[in-house]
């Protein structure tokens, strides 16, 4: 059903990104030559242990790092810095304590000069969209950490980014609301057709979420294999937990693991 | 239901009953005054007028005379300049000490070093440079001002998450948007603090600063009844000092209230 939103049309490109710390005056390199491509409209997710470099990927597309070499190419064009065409959502919600929920919903409508009652109508279209009516005046103190998800979730949609970051942002949230979110954000994803770049160390996560997987590899990070996601669609209802075909996929995703070493993984089954 | 009822209740009696304390402990106080008066605690010539009976009609007196009015508004005008010119240019200077750490580390010193130091002290110079007069005492009370509104500003500018900063850049903001969307409004709370102890040292300030040599204010009045021998009209005032520094306080504690946010 969601064939209707991609086109096919490359958006995203990551031609050889390279990243290379300095600690102590030591280099050592986090990113080796990550290769990756994600159309329009696609729903990608990163899957790999922590401290493969997963953060440091999606920080170098958001353009809050530079890559040592390399090139990451947004719609045709050589990226370099951060923009509201590419939204971020961060595990730690970044929400600003100060505003209540509708006025952090629109803070990048603020920064690009909206209306006053232009930026309360297309924030509510949003709050609406990720099941926030009601509470656009709470604030943030006042809300649960999925609520506030969900704002950060409607914050970076409501800048109609063409590309939309998520870092592992469901990891702090109980199992049970994780589910719930995770079928929020399909629902969001299907209603605004926005292309998703989606970090997790969650197999299941991923396997529920995306049309396609990137298994990092570590130390140092790459891809070590991408795998496509023929899981029907829509999968709301979380009966596909259970499919056959949900379980080989998990065992796929395994197998590739298990050259790892035990201390290196901590992923998620 | 009725167990909500009897919890509201409880609430507005609890809150009444927490008022009331407050008042008992005025009344206390110048019960103890009165007595102490009473019993020529202050010395056998001068008790009867440092009592609160003598203040309290010596104070009636100077509204009917207008006397009060003439003191109270120059030392209020003389502090709200001075705050106003110390917000100005301290808010800047701490959003950068806060923000930059080379800025912080440039000014450590010095400023701890510059706000050990009684106003008072630079008072000679102040008379030289500005010569006796209302300029001079603005300046003192401007002196003492800046330091808790740089320091604290500093403070709440340097506890700004990166988090935030990140964020607002993913969502378009250059430098002014960071400035304005996220390190200004974070220091808000420590603003109103560093407002809060400013206003209170420079009432405390003024009293000094205005016994040298300007021809009105509370603590020019102070001299002047002292040297009349009006020992009523001296309480009467120092009760005035206290209640419009408790008035400035109060609101400055309405703004804490009102605009500090919460985690
Ligand atoms: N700003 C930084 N400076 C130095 N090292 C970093 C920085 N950010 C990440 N790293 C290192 O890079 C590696 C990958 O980190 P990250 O991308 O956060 O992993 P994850 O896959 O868990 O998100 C880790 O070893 C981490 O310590
Ligand atoms: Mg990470």
């Amino acid at each position: 059903m969601n064939d209707m939103a991609k086109t096919g049309k490359l958006l995203l490109e990551l031609k050889d990104v390279c990243k290379t710390f300095r600690k102590d005056g030591a280099e050592f390199r986090v990113l080796e030559g990550v290769n990756l491509r994600i159309d329009e409209g696609e729903f990608v997710c990163i899957l790999g242990p922590t401290g493969c470099g997963k953060s440091v990927t999606l920080q170098i597309v958001a353009g809050l790092l530079d890559q040592s070499s390399g090139s990451v190419i947004l719609d045709g064009k050589e990226e370099r810095g951060p923009g509201p065409h590419k939204g971020m959502v961060f595990q730690e919600y970044a929400l600003l304590p100060w505003r209540n929920v509708i006025e952090n919903v629109e803070i990048g409508l603020e920064l690009k000069g909206v209306s006053k009652k232009e930026r309360r109508r297309i924030a509510m279209e949003y709050l609406e969209i990720v099941g926030l009516k009601g509470s656009e005046r709470s604030m943030v103190h006042e809300i649960s950490g999925g609520m506030r998800q969900r704002a950060a979730i409607a914050r970076a949609l409501a800048n109609h980014p063409k590309i939309l970051l998520m870092d592992e942002p469901f990891e702090a949230l109980d199992a049970l609301t994780k589910e719930e979110m995770q079928i929020q954000i399909l629902k969001a994803w299907e209603k605004t057709k926005t292309t998703i770049f989606f970090v997790t160390h969650d197999v299941d996560e991923a396997i529920f979420l995306s049309d396609k997987i990137c298994v990092m590899d570590i130390n140092p990070g790459r891809v070590k294999k991408i795998i496509d996601n023929r899981l029907p669609r829509p999968r709301h209802e979380n009966v596909c937990r259970t499919d056959k075909a949900f379980g080989e996929m998990r065992d796929q995703i395994i197998q590739l693991y298990s050259s790892l070493k035990d201390d290196e993984l901590d992923l998620v089954f | 239901m009725s167990n909500q009822n009897g919890g509201k209740a409880a609430g507005f009696q609890g809150k009444l009953v927490d008022r009331a304390f407050n008042v008992l402990g005025v009344l206390l106080f110048l019960a103890v005054w009165q007595s102490a008066s009473m019993l020529n605690l202050f010395g056998p010539d001068f008790s009867a007028s440092f009592s609160p009976v003598a203040a309290f009609s010596a104070l009636g007196e100077m509204i009917s005379s207008g006397e009060l009015l003439h003191h109270s508004i120059p030392s209020i005008r003389r502090v709200l300049t001075s705050l106003f010119l110390a917000i100005i240019v301290a808010l800047p200077i701490g959003v950068l000490v806060g923000y930059f750490k080379r800025v912080e580390q440039l000014t450590y010193v010095v400023f701890q070093f510059m706000r050990m130091i009684s106003p008072l002290a630079w008072m000679p110079i102040a008379i030289i440079i500005f010569g006796v007069g209302d300029v001079s005492v603005t300046f003192l009370l401007w002196l003492v001002a800046i330091w808790p509104l740089i320091l604290n500003t500093s403070h709440g500018a340097g506890r700004v998450s990166p988090l935030w900063v990140n964020m607002s850049r993913t969502m378009g903001a250059g430098d002014s948007g960071i400035l304005r969307k996220v390190i200004i409004p974070a220091a808000v709370p420590d603003m109103l603090t560093g407002l809060r102890l400013a206003v209170g040292v420079s009432w405390i300030i003024l009293v000094p600063a205005e016994m040298l040599g300007v021809p009105d204010g509370l603590g020019y009045f102070i001299l002047d009844t002292r040297d009349r021998f009006r020992y009523d009209q001296l309480m009467a005032t120092i009760m005035v000092i206290g209640a419009i520094g408790y008035l400035l306080d109060s609101g400055n504690r309405w703004l804490i209230r009102k605009f500090a946010w919460k985690i």
